[in-house]
């Protein structure tokens, strides 16, 4: 039913309890089956979930959702489940985006939305933040790279506007089942080679065109990670398609969690991973060791190849931002690269870290200081130039080399500029070459003068 | 359901070539215009209400933005038709009551084809070849969402009906 009353918020929410179930299920079918009030789920069936978590940002949300809401005559179904942030259109340049701003504080407060982040950073990166993701969360957001909260075991998704607000409204959404792949990455990845560089790889080898299918990620190279690089994993996951990227949790994942003012209640959080009979229509096994890092070209991540591939490239600008690239420790491999160097001349090095809390735990480290010295310019927190909307746009014919996620013809800038993809390292090792180099010899000392 | 064109565009065709990111604070009409624009210029002026949208996989990846559908729509496309979609396009084009159907042999309709669409029977003739080509079953509720005209719609009809929503 629609317009159910508000109830009062809570604090954060309880991780979810998981029900008995039937055996040899994915990950994803638990998750989902939970969500649907199910025993199991079979990929293929459509079934109807309750939303634990739905979220939205200032270009998808309420300017979207408001005309639907009062056409429909109702609130938000649960205030205290919804999160608001703005990231897409801030700081505002203009007065039609400072217009999006203002409508979307105005709703945050009419609508009862207290989770209402305005200008701290991107969506992706404050929920965790927050501390309000917890394994077993059935997650629904208005932004395609809504399954970086799968890193934590959530089963998150992006939604469109429609969606969105009827998700908003109801606090139910359909899912159609999707079929689980895995992929294992066995050993340990190599100095200099990053989770960014594991995705590129994988936007390559298994395409993107997997919609309507879930990922899991496994091996004993995503256990070795930190939170901010298996939220990578997680994020880019959307560049090949799947409608889900799913990391079973650990003590990693919990850690975090409690670091950022989550209670997890540790035996149940870690009952979410797929059973060992479960069925994976794809399971694929990569070797981590002999991954080198990757460079994609424009305009797909698929056009990933090792960096030898493009190097010599030259660059008018490198880009560290997005949810995917931004992160803290997207910052420390920066500043790794750039300890004591300077941005080559006739290149701008652009870094707009993806929150102000990871700005301030940047400088507190020194991070900070070191990206300023070797010339790098600090941008607001938010999408910035990766959606098209913020600063440091390209112009006809320019060439960047970015941290982001995606390098589709047009999105940031021009249609006639080149948007080359690579890890926090291979971009820092540019900017400093003025061309795409292997980022390696910059981390050991061994490089050559340029 | 209605006889159109054929525009025909390859794989992959993205959410920033139909609605580009830099150009969302135009109002929907004006960033209508810009819409495939960077792979066809002459689009938005030479589409006609009523044409078809055909292209291989994966139409629509990228963004959740649903002007990539709105634009589709504001053109007067009367479905796009594809061997895959993402996902969020999928859904965002039901949700505004544009048809998107899954056809594994669409790349065998020619652009400047002239199609013949029967949404309900499952099929689509190219009056250009002869050939008919089926596509995937709509599931009921998105048949139904087409029907009232979008989700919104669709979700205040059940209201005013009193029945339970399926978002």
């Amino acid at each position: 039913m629609l317009g159910y009353p508000a109830t009062l918020p809570s604090a954060r929410p309880a991780p979810p309890e998981r029900p008995a179930m039937a055996p040899g299920l994915t990950l994803a079918e638990k998750l989902i089956a939970r969500a649907a009030g199910r025993e199991a789920v079979a990929p293929g069936e459509i079934v109807t979930c309750a939303v634990d978590l739905a979220f939205a940002h200032d270009s998808s949300g309420p300017r979207r959702w408001k005309p639907m809401l009062e056409a429909l005559g109702v609130g938000l179904w649960d205030p205290a489940k919804v999160v608001l942030v703005t990231d897409h259109y801030t700081p505002a340049v203009d007065a039609e985006s400072a217009a999006i701003l203002k409508l979307t504080r105005t709703f945050a407060r009419d609508y009862g939305v207290e989770r209402f982040f305005d200008m701290e950073g991107i969506a992706h990166t404050l929920l965790p933040q927050y501390g309000l993701l917890a394994p077993g969360m059935f997650v629904a957001g208005g932004d395609s790279h809504s399954c970086h909260a799968g890193a934590f075991a959530c089963y998150a998704a992006g939604y469109g506007a429609t969606d969105m607000a009827a998700i908003a409204a109801t606090g139910q959404t359909w899912i159609t089942v999707p079929e689980s792949d895995r992929v294992r990455w066995d050993g340990a990845l190599a100095e200099g080679v990053t989770a960014k560089d594991v995705m590129l790889f994988l936007c390559r080898e298994l395409g993107m065109d997997n919609g309507f299918r879930a990922l899991e990620f496994a091996g004993e190279a995503v256990d070795a990670m930190t939170m901010d690089e298996r939220m990578t994993l997680s994020n880019m996951s959307a560049e090949l398609g799947y409608d889900a990227g799913l990391i079973a949790p650990d003590g990693v994942t919990l850690a975090h969690i409690r670091a950022h003012g989550g209670t997890p209640d540790a035996a149940a959080a870690l009952r979410w991973r797929s059973d060992p009979e479960a069925r994976f229509a794809r399971d694929v096994r990569f070797d981590a060791q002999s991954l080198e890092p990757q460079i994609a070209a424009p305009h797909s991540p698929a056009n990933a190849a090792p960096v030898a591939a493009h190097a010599g490239v030259r660059i008018d600008q490198a880009y560290i931002g997005a949810c995917v690239g931004a992160k803290l420790d997207d910052l420390r491999m920066a500043a790794r690269v750039l300890k004591g160097e300077r941005v080559a001349k006739g290149v701008r090095l652009l870094v707009a870290p993806a929150s102000s809390r990871i700005t301030e735990q940047a400088a507190r480290e020194g991070v900070l200081e070191t990206l300023l010295s070797a010339g790098a310019v600090l941008l607001a927190s938010g999408c910035g130039a990766c959606a098209g909307m913020g600063a440091g746009l390209l112009g006809a014919g320019e060439v960047c080399l970015s941290t982001t996620n995606r390098n589709f013809k047009g999105r940031m800038g021009h249609s006639e500029a080149a948007v080359y993809l690579g890890s926090p390292y291979s971009v820092a090792a540019a900017a400093i070459a003025g061309a795409i180099v292997d980022p390696r010899p910059y981390l050991t000392g061994l490089r050559e003068a340029a | 359901m209605g006889m159109g064109r054929a525009w025909v565009f390859g794989d992959r065709v993205d959410t920033d070539v139909l609605a580009p990111g830099a150009l969302m604070k135009l109002p929907p009409d004006a960033l209508a215009r810009q819409c495939l624009k960077a792979l066809r210029p002459d689009f938005a002026d030479a589409v006609r209400p009523g044409d078809f949208v055909v292209a291989g996989e994966s139409f629509g990846v990228g963004s959740s933005r649903e002007q990539a559908v709105q634009s589709l729509k504001l053109l007067g496309v009367a479905a796009v038709i594809a061997v895959s979609f993402a996902r969020i396009f999928h859904r965002n084009a039901f949700n505004l009551a544009l048809p998107a159907l899954i056809c594994a042999d669409a790349r065998a309709i020619g652009d400047g084809d002239r199609l013949d669409l029967d949404l309900a029977a499952g099929r689509v003739r190219n009056t250009a070849t002869g050939r008919e080509h089926r596509f995937a079953p709509v599931p009921a509720h998105l048949m139904s969402i087409v029907a009232a005209g979008g989700l919104m719609a669709h979700l205040k009809a059940q209201r005013a009906g009193g029945e339970g929503a399926v978002s």
